[in-house]
């Protein structure tokens, strides 16, 4: 087999990414196909329920803001080629500082200054979690993989621990902690637009979404546009080039880890501030697991991450509905959907590139030749 | 012997219980990551045999038959992680990652789709199930003081899979020590090159390695729904994967320290169930959720170097390219 031609940069960037979701989307269906339901009636109730009925459009973009932060947060560590499969700790570790901030000062401070300390909060907490395995990495040569999915489990026990015991609210059993108060809420979409005169319809939708939408500008200027961007991307090509040029390659490490933990930690700061307005057990709920599918999907670039992270915003919002209208089909559906978009556009993300590589040659070189006797 | 006594034996007895398809686990990522392929999909081949394990074992009413199954469907799940990272050198982890999220959809879906029960399997009845075994000499022992009590709680009275796993270390030690495939299988997770200039296929030898991890966790997932439990229960695998990979990084990629990992968090975790409620002196309530996080806090601090060092296999994450 002689060696594939390269593949045009148009397709490596346009074509493949398409043709591996479609490839998962197509597998997708056969398993739904496979439980005895229509995947075409699937693919319309999702699509109906993620952007046609009421508010159902808010829901959507409030998803997209949970996978917009976790896909950020894992991009800006890939970019320097490490793994932090840790989002979902930091992000609940995030809710955590976001809620202690609440709990303990939503009772003095007025919301316009509380806010803000809550949402810094949730990002140094979110970065600190990350600090650790970051540590590890950078001076010890501990596996940043391993030592994020242990801190996932880490923080899994600390939150168990905190909401049982001292944080739990005074006379009940379940574990939450008391409600915020009014300060303490981040406003809705609903409420923000009104003061505008525009009007919408309720959802979950926040105003952290316009801080998702900063947070992919910040990445864009950090990864792209400042020195230490710099360091990061060439200690991602390569280590040994990083090492020559005199890039600190500890502290990178260490600094773009805080920076993705930071942004995981962030994600809480519209679950906890923007919706639920209390701590309580596994509000991160797999967000940031699928963090990864968005940022392998996104090809860690902020614009392909928001892409990415309203396609499962969609397949979130519109997964919801489909425990509605079918009798065999959950939303666990959406985790075989998440499963097969990182089989298909992560871990298989090249397997048809000798193929395509191939195809396109030859048809480049069809027309040239029947171009060339006119 | 006295009620203290009594109840420590009964929590080493349960140790061993929850401890088996840790070992089964271990032993897997173990034949994977000593042949060079970072194996974070333990956790959802678990689920997704313990999955068909149950959902056999109930159509059947074969425990046998669920076995079967289960194990098959672990070698499936193993060939999807080996197609995507042997054969197109894709990342390792994150192929197991999707492996692992594709288990945690595919076992509710294919679950409420084949029953109808929320994701669950029919319960099992006591003959589709592994039954206790007895082993012999209980009743010649029973009257000679404190051995008689530990022959009977501890060592006799498990289900055959714990037996299995307890054989399926000296086995992996020796296999992996002494064999020529177990040598190669080392050699290959090393200097893949070296193995390759030897005239040996290093995809065949890893596709080998995976194909026996599959095997492993299959038994740990048919132990898991059809053992240990009386059917399959939505997530029953429940971070045990994770775990087994903790229990191997800190057993330093050997069997027998894994198996020493794999006892020591198994008791954690028998012990801590058993600790909940009960007040100590000067401490207060036992700090169970805090018990349950100690593998994970162990394996950082082993990971970070500060007790001895954890090496790991030198190719390990590499897709081999072959030169031309």
């Amino acid at each position: 087999m002689s060696a594939a031609p390269p593949l045009p940069r148009w397709a490596d960037i346009g074509l493949l990414p398409v043709i591996n979701l479609a490839i998962a989307l197509v597998v997708s269906g056969l398993v739904v196909l496979a439980v005895g339901e229509d995947p075409f009636r699937a693919i319309d109730v999702m699509i109906q329920g993620a952007f046609f009925y009421e508010g159902s459009f808010g829901y959507t973009l409030y998803y997209t803001t949970n996978f917009i932060f976790t896909g950020l947060a894992v991009s800006v560590a890939f970019h320097a080629l490490l793994f932090n499969i840790g989002g979902e700790g930091q992000a609940y570790i995030g809710g955590l500082g976001a809620g202690l901030a609440c709990l303990a000062l939503d009772a003095v401070l007025p919301g316009l200054v509380l806010i803000p300390i809550a949402i810094v909060a949730a990002a140094a907490f979110g970065a600190g979690w990350a600090l650790v395995p970051a540590w590890l990495q950078a001076y010890r040569g501990s596996h940043v993989v391993i030592t994020t999915i242990m801190f996932n489990f880490i923080a899994a026990g600390v939150m168990v621990s905190l909401l049982a015991g001292p944080l739990i609210k005074r006379g009940q059993s379940s574990p939450t902690s008391r409600g915020f108060e009014e300060s303490a809420h981040l406003p809705d979409m609903q409420e923000f637009l009104g003061f505008f005169g525009i009007e919408v319809a309720r959802s979950p939708l926040n105003l952290s979404f316009l801080l998702a939408i900063a947070a992919c500008v910040f990445v864009w200027l950090l990864i792209w546009r400042t020195r230490f961007g710099y360091a990061v991307r060439t200690l991602g090509h390569s280590p040994r080039a990083a090492a020559y040029a005199g890039i600190r390659i500890p502290r990178t490490i260490i600094v773009a880890m805080a920076i993705s933990g930071g942004l995981a930690g962030l994600m809480a700061v519209n679950e906890v501030l923007g919706v639920q307005h209390r701590l309580l057990l596994n509000f991160t709920a797999g967000y940031g697991f699928t963090g990864i599918a968005v940022s392998l999907m996104g090809r860690n670039h902020p614009i392909g991450i928001v892409l990415a992270s309203l396609l499962f915003g969609v397949l979130y919002q519109g997964g919801s509905e489909l425990d509605l209208e079918f009798q065999t089909i959950t939303r666990d559906m959406l985790l075989v959907i998440q499963g097969l978009i990182i089989l298909f556009s992560g871990a298989l993300a090249y397997m048809l590139n000798p193929a395509l590589a191939r195809l396109i040659a030859t048809v480049v070189a069809h027309r040239e030749s029947r171009e060339a006797p006119a | 012997m006295s009620e203290l006594a009594f109840q420590i034996l009964l929590t080493f007895d349960a140790t061993l219980r929850l401890a088996t398809p840790l070992i089964f686990c271990a032993l897997a990522g173990l034949f994977s990551e000593r042949s060079g392929i970072i194996d974070i999909s333990l956790e959802g081949k678990l689920l997704g045999s313990a999955f068909a394990a149950g959902a056999i074992a109930a159509v059947t009413g074969s425990v046998y038959l669920g076995l079967l199954a289960g194990v098959g469907v672990s070698v499936v799940m193993s060939l999807v992680h080996g197609f995507a990272c042997i054969t197109h050198r894709g990342n390792q982890i994150i192929s197991g990652l999707a492996v692992n999220i594709l288990a945690s959809g595919l076992t509710v879906t294919l679950g409420i789709a084949f029953f109808r029960r929320g994701g669950q399997t029919p319960t099992l009845g006591a003959d589709e199930r592994f039954q206790p075994i007895a082993l012999p000499f209980t009743e010649i022992l029973e009257h000679v003081p404190l051995l008689g009590v530990v022959y009977h709680e501890l060592v006799s009275g498990h289900k055959l899979l714990v037996y299995v796993a307890l054989v399926a270390v000296p086995l992996a030690a020796l296999a992996l020590a002494k064999t020529r495939f177990g040598l190669r299988v080392r050699a290959v997770g090393e200097s893949p090159e070296a193995v390759d200039s030897a005239g040996v296929s290093v995809t065949w030898l890893r596709y080998r390695a995976i194909i026996v991890a599959g095997i492993l966790c299959g038994l740990a997932g048919a132990y898991l729904s059809t053992a240990h439990g009386a059917g399959f229960i939505r997530e029953m695998s429940a971070g045990k994967g994770y775990i087994a990979l903790a229990a191997m990084i800190f057993g330093k990629w050997r069997p027998w320290a894994a198996l020493f990992a794999c006892l020591l968090f198994g008791f954690l975790e028998a012990a801590s169930s058993r600790l909940i409620g009960i007040e100590f002196p000067i401490i207060g309530e036992a700090p169970t959720d805090l018990m349950l996080i100690l593998p994970y806090i162990m394996t950082v601090v082993l990971l970070a170097g500060f007790f001895g060092r954890a090496e790991a296999p030198s190719a390990l994450g590499t897709p081999y390219v072959k030169e031309h």
